[in-house]
Formats: C-alpha cells, structure tokens, sequence
C-alpha cells in the first residue's frame, strides 16, 4: 500500500471522535505528568495499563502515544521557569530558558518551546510515517565504536557550555565525569565508589544532579546576596508572545534540533541528551547574537526543545518496526501491544494496518492538540514568576525536594539533592559553569561503556575506532570542531602579521 | 502533595475500573512490589498479577509498587526488613536477582525471605548471524575449545541469566568459562548491531527480543536453552545437541519473612488460585510467556538449587571472588 494512501486511511481512525477523546486524555495527562516532577510517562503508562485492558486497542495504544509527547512538552515548563529540569532531556533548554525567563522573556521562551516541540513534533512524524523501515536498517548497523566516536562528539561540543573561562569548564566536567564512576560498572558488575550504600549502585541520578545544581543551588545563592537587592525578576517585560524577531531566530533551530533529534533517537542507544547538546552548541555557533548567549538567547531554547521532540519520535521507529523498546515509556508502550496480542516488528505494518496508520495520524493530531492546550498555558505560567521572590524560592526548594522524593523515596537521595545543591551554590559564588558537570555524568558512563565494548568486541584494537565508516566519520567531524576554532585565530593572527 | 494525590488518584481509578467487569467477593487486600522501574519484567509480572487477581475476583484490592535499585536489592531488603511479618505483602524477583545478590554483596538474601511460588519461565535462545560459519551448537562448542577467548559474547547484563548461561555453555563445551569474552548490553537493541554486523560471535537473549529477526532470517537460531522445543518452533535444544544444560529464566513470588504458617499458607492459596484461573492463562497467552508454576517444598529447593549453581558459575567466573 502506498504511504500516503496509508496515511489517508490512518487520518480515517484516528478522527474518529472516541479516538480523538482518547489522543485527547493522553496529552492532557501527559502534559500534566511532564510538569510535575518525580513522576514521568513511564509510570503513567504503567498505571494506565489495567484500566485500558478491556479497551479498544488502538485507542488504548493512541493514548499512550499521546501521553510521550505530551509528557516530553511538559518537562520544558519547570526547566525554563524554575530552572529545574524534570528530566535530562530538558537540561540544554533550562540553560538559556531560565535566564529568558528571569530577564521577563519567559513567554517568548515557553512560546518557542512548545512551538518548536510541534514543528519537530510534525517533521519527526513525517519522517517516522515514509523513513521508518530504511531508517532501522541504518540504525542496527550502530555498533559501539560508532556510538563511541558520537560521544567524543557530543564532548567537544561540550565546550559551549563552558562560559568565559575554559579552566573553569574542564574543571566542572572533570567533576562530573568523576560521579559519573559511581555504582555498578555495567561491564564487568563491580561496584565502584558505592562506599556499601545500596542506593548508590545504581549510580548518581541525573535529574538530582541537574535538579539540584541548577535549582536547588540558585535558590541558595539568591537567598545569600538577598540584601545587595540586585537580582530582581521581571515576569513579563515585551511582549507575552513571540515577535517577528523571535520568529525569524526561532524556525532555523526547530529544524536544525529535529534533523539532530530525529535519527540519533532512533538508534537504539541513541537516547535524548545528546541531540540535544549538539543542538545547543550548534545554534551557538551559527548564532549571530554570541553576546546574548548565557544571558537568554531563543535559539538556545528553539533548538534543544526541538531536538528532545524530535527524539521522541525516533524512539518509536525500532519500536514499531523491531519491536525494540528503547525507553521506558517504549518498553511500557510495547506491553501494551502485547497485551493485546500485537507484536511490533516488520510484520505490524503488514498484519495490523488500521492500528500503525491510526497511531501515527494520531500522532499528529496529538502535536496539535499539544500546541493548543499549551500556548493558552504560556500566560498562565509566566505569572508564576510574579510570586515574590521568597516564595518563589522557598516553592522551588519544595518543588525540588518533593519531586525527588516521589521518584525515589529514600534519605540518600535527598542529602545528595541538598548535597549538590550547596555544591551549586558555591560553584555559583566562585563562577564555575554548573552545566558541563551534568553534562559530565550523562556522557561519561556511556562514552566509557562504549569505548570498552568496542575494544572488547575487537580483542583489544583500537583500529576497530576508525575503520568504520560512520565512527571514522563522526570522529573526524569531532576533530574538526576541536580544531577549528585555533586554526582559524591561527589564521587570523598570520593574517594580521601580514598587514 | 499534589503529584502524590494524583498518583493515587490514578491508582484508584485503576482499582475502580478493573473491579467494575468482575464482582469481587473477596476481602483481600493484596500489595505487591515489583523491586524494578516501571517497564521491565518484574513490573510487567506484577502488574499482570494485579490484573488476573482482581479480574477472578480473587482479591479486593492489588497495590503494585516500584522500589527502583540495584538489580532489585533495595526492594529486597525493604520486604525483609520494613515489611517483616505482613501477611499481605509479595514481591516478584526472578533468576537475575540471584546474580544481583551475589554480585553486590547484598546483606540481605533470597533465604531470608519465605518463598511463595514459581510463576513464568521464559527459554533462552542462543543465534549466531545469518552469514556466520557456525550452524549448530557442536560447532561453537568446538570453536569455544579451539580458542575460548575469541569467541565474543553479545547478551544482557553482567552477572544476568544470559551471562550465565554463556559462562556454563563454555564450561559444559569443556572450555574455562572464567576466560570467555563476554560483551554486556544495556538491551536487546544495542546487541542486535553488533550482531548482524557480525561483529560478534555469539549472542544470548530471551527468546521474545530476537524472535523477529530470527523470523526476519538475520539471525540464525542454534539452540533454545528449555528442557523441550518451543512451541511452533523446529530450534533444536541444547540437550539434543549434546550439551548437557538447561536454564530458564524464570519469574516467582516470594512473601517478607516472620510471616506465620497460616499466612504463609494463605498467600500460596491465594497464588494457585490465581494461576489456575481463566484471565492468568489469557494474560500468559498474551504476553508469550510459559507458566512454571512450581509452590511448596519443590519450590523451596529449586530456590537452593539456582543459587547455588548461580553462585558456582558466578565464582567460576570470577564475577564474585
């Protein structure tokens, strides 16, 4: 059958009004689950599963669709308003969403967020409608030399986040890297640096880190310079919405983060941060206000939100044509298949037309509601900003703690939330950048991983690194980035010696 | 406790829904923990439990919880010291927390705990790529005897059921199964490129993850690791090829310790009845998973019997010292 003609019938399900209901329930809850902290769509889908038993499948399955977007729109609200990223995907859209939002441009920031959600959203549905079977063909073929040689590339990206002083970056990335040795080292099962507390085996969370770092940690430095009186946020300075400018700075990045998002969330272990990351340090780059950047600039918003969506999208790729669960949410989501006696792989496409059709129409119906529940929102949330200022700091330490507790009830892991905190307060007081330490801990187990499967598949050579082609490839990419910019201050400076 | 509330809300809407098609007779209020995330086997096992419990009617209400940590030993050692002596309390563990215990070096130990019952069993598969020279299972047996350390293994997580069966399929083909060049990944996916680059040997999964590429005939299937062939299935096993081992990974529920005789007794009745009941076999149809159900003394010492041939290969290995 051909796609389009697919997809026409698709639309025929999923606006069917029960199924629009249900496309409906799922984005609601999901939006809901992604702004509250310690509770995500996973566990969502999980509780959902039960209650759905008795029915209909591709309603069911539609609402689980809607609750993963809509719980990937959510998690940017508290990363830009409150600077406390619920999941690590939203980490890159905190660092400059927070600060549009302290300078009153919050509106703007949660405008571009959801809108580049939809516009990824959409384009990463297309792209899972007409590339999903060519697309996992490529995406098996990622072995870990490749995913390895992605990891040095998404470090030397890492050096946006560094601010003025790169001393000062390498130093909380070093930092960073080190947590991220903490509990069982997934190749061999030793614990390491877990001193015997149970709760350390599994390693340092990264939403307690970024939570901590990022909120707790501010919240703390703005309570120690209360009396200078500097510091105040504005809720709503310009306009509430986006204008022309933030428009015209806003649709290169939605496309550029979706064209990172996309593919890198259909590998299998491609996951969200690191599109994200990439999407950041790009935009950067090309950006052609670098003054504004670490002060609240859109397209470091733009870009990263459409990346996480994107992703999202692309997970659903080895799960609808392998089977492969690649998230939690995906893992849940292919429970719920089997429950009703379906098993995603290439045969879904072939056996249950009504269904696959349905849920990627639903798809995009689900991208639009997205958008409509939201905008409406922007208003609403930006007016959280207006609390003052005690309040608002004294909420977010509640916020940050409770949501801690919900998604791991246990006193380690709240001492290590406060623990990181004061860590971010005086990181902030002596000016080191608290991202790159983040960053440090969600790239360093997977680079080691990587660089250990490969050398071990390979018995030991490191040839195996650039003998692929795509691992080759990306490894050069990553070597002309780090090079790049001293070869051209290089040139430059010949340049001037010349004049 | 806004996010609180509405986690019980959600709960109870659960609870209300399932209740409405079957009227529940019974006054048992049940909780079980699945000592994993949400998504994984344990959860999907609990979760089913709840669902064929209150659709029979056989309890009133199931509260499932997920105590995330360490391969399941922050949950174990919740249900054996927070939970000691609740006559209402299960928790689902399987074959890799054996391993997890061991390996970690848990205080706390499946013998402490009361064993319910055995519930699932999934069989291991055991493929090679398609293109590879290797058709059966004599000939990785002789390609382990030839060179153990050459023979590279994709599977699951060190010191899990796959890990396992890789280390006694090497000492069952005579080789030193503390030598074999095993590669952990985090799942069925990341194994699956290194498979069908044939950048591997080898590789070991449950027979649900690799059964579409098998079908799909990237993959070639040498031997399932069950007692008897699969149903609809010709992959010999690998008794038939004349290596003497079988490992299943199997799923059970086991109850807190301090827990009296008629309690015991209790949560072993309410267990049978569940797996004999017409919405367990549907559930286990659904899911592709075989029912193992084992209770009593046999399933006391098949406990025994796992870990300890858990902690010998685990030893052998060198995974735990």
């Amino acid at each position: 059958m051909d796609v389009l003609a697919a997809l026409g019938h698709g639309f025929l399900v999923a606006l069917e009004p029960s199924k629009l209901f249900f496309a409906l329930i799922g984005v609601f809850l999901g939006t809901a689950v992604g702004v509250l902290p310690g509770i995500g769509p996973a566990l969502t889908v999980a509780l959902l599963l039960p209650v759905t038993f008795k029915l209909d499948p591709t309603g069911s399955i539609i609402m689980f669709a809607g609750i993963y977007y809509g719980g990937m729109y959510g998690g940017s609200t508290t990363a830009i308003l409150i600077n406390a990223p619920g999941e690590s995907a939203s980490l890159a859209t905190a660092l400059e969403g927070n600060k549009m939002a302290k300078a009153g441009r919050g509106g703007p920031a949660l405008a571009t967020a959801a809108i580049g959600s939809f516009v990824a959203g959409t384009f990463a549905t297309i792209g899972l409608a007409f590339l999903a079977p060519w697309l996992v063909e490529v995406a098996v073929k990622f072995g870990p030399w490749d995913y390895f040689a992605l990891m040095v590339l998404a470090f030397v990206t890492v050096s946006a986040t560094f601010g003025d002083s790169p001393l000062r970056g390498l130093t909380s990335l070093a930092l960073g890297l080190v947590l991220g040795l903490v509990g069982i080292d997934k190749l061999t099962g030793a614990a390491r640096m877990s001193f015997g507390v149970p709760e350390l085996l599994d390693g340092v969370e990264i939403t307690t880190l970024a939570v901590g770092l990022f909120a707790v940690g501010e919240a703390l430095f703005v309570v120690s310079k209360r009396h200078k009186g500097d510091d105040v946020i504005q809720p709503i300075k310009g306009s509430l919405w986006m204008t022309r400018e933030d428009w015209r700075r806003s649709w290169g990045p939605w496309l550029r983060g979706t064209l990172f998002g996309f593919p890198i969330g259909a590998l299998p272990a491609g996951g969200a941060e690191v599109p994200t990351f990439l999407s950041y340090s790009t935009e950067k780059r090309l950006c052609k206000h670098p003054e504004e950047w670490g002060k609240g600039a859109i397209e470091g918003v733009a870009g990263p939100e459409a990346a996480n969506n994107a992703s999202a999208a692309g997970t659903l790729v080895p799960l609808l044509t392998l089977g492969l669960p690649t998230s939690a949410t995906a893992a849940i989501m292919l429970a719920g298949f089997q429950q009703y006696g379906l098993n995603p792989g290439p045969l879904l496409f072939a056996e249950k037309p009504d269904l696959v059709w349905g849920l990627i129409a639903s798809l995009f119906i689900a991208n639009a509601m997205l958008l409509i529940i939201n905008l409406p929102l922007v208003g609403l949330w930006v007016r959280l900003l207006a609390i003052p200022q005690p309040w608002l700091y004294a909420g977010i330490l509640v916020f940050a703690a409770m949501g801690t507790m919900a998604a791991k009830a246990s006193v380690v892991e709240l001492s290590m939330l406060f623990a990181f905190g004061f860590l971010g307060f005086l990181m902030r007081r002596y000016d080191y950048p608290v991202a790159p330490m983040v960053v440090g801990l969600i790239l360093g187990p997977m680079a080691e991983q990587q660089l250990r499967r490969a050398l071990q598949i390979s018995l030991g050579d490191p040839v195996v690194l650039i003998e692929n082609p795509i691992s080759a490839t990306l490894l050069a990419i990553a070597a002309v980035a780090l090079l790049a910019p001293f070869a051209m201050q290089g040139l430059n400076k010949f340049k001037a010696n010349e004049d | 406790m806004r996010f609180v509330a509405r986690r019980t809300v959600l709960a109870l809407a659960a609870v209300a829904f399932s209740g409405l098609s079957a009227a529940a007779q019974s006054s048992l209020e049940l909780k079980i923990m699945a000592p994993a995330a949400p998504g994984g086997g344990w959860d999907g096992t609990a979760r089913s439990m709840q669902q064929a419990l209150m659709a029979a009617g056989i309890a009133k209400s199931v509260q499932v919880t997920n105590v995330t940590g360490a391969g399941g030993m922050v949950g174990l050692a919740q249900l054996v010291n927070a939970n000691k002596g609740d006559g209402n309390q299960l928790m689902v563990n399987g074959f890799v927390m054996v391993g997890a215990i061991l390996l970690n070096k848990s205080p706390v130990t499946l013998e402490m705990t009361t064993p319910i019952a055995r519930l699932t069993a999934e069989a291991e598969v055991i493929v090679v790529p398609a293109n590879s020279p290797i058709k059966d299972a004599k000939d990785l047996v002789a390609a382990l005897k030839a060179d153990v350390a050459k023979v590279t293994w994709a599977g699951g997580s060190a010191g899990g059921v796959d890990h396992i069966l890789a280390a006694l399929f090497a000492g069952a083909a005579g080789a030193d199964p503390s030598k074999i060049n095993y590669v952990p990944f985090s799942g069925g996916g990341e194994a699956l490129a290194a498979l069908l680059g044939g950048r591997v040997t080898a590789g070991i999964s449950g027979w649900g993850e690799f059964e579409g590429q098998i079908k799909a005939g990237k993959l070639r299937a040498i031997a399932v690791s069950s007692s008897k062939r699969l149903d609809g299935n010709d992959t010999p096993t690998l008794k038939e090829q004349g290596v003497n081992l079988e490992v299943i990974n199997w799923r059970s529920v086991v109850a807190p310790p301090g827990i009296t005789a008629d309690q015991k007794k209790a949560l072993s009745e309410v267990i049978e009845k569940m797996v004999k009941s017409p919405q367990w076999a549907e559930i286990l149809k659904q899911r592709g998973w075989d029912n193992a159900y084992l209770a009593g003394p046999e399933f006391d010492a098949f406990l025994k019997s796992e870990i300890t041939r858990v902690a010998d290969v685990m030893k052998q290995i060198g995974l735990v010292k």
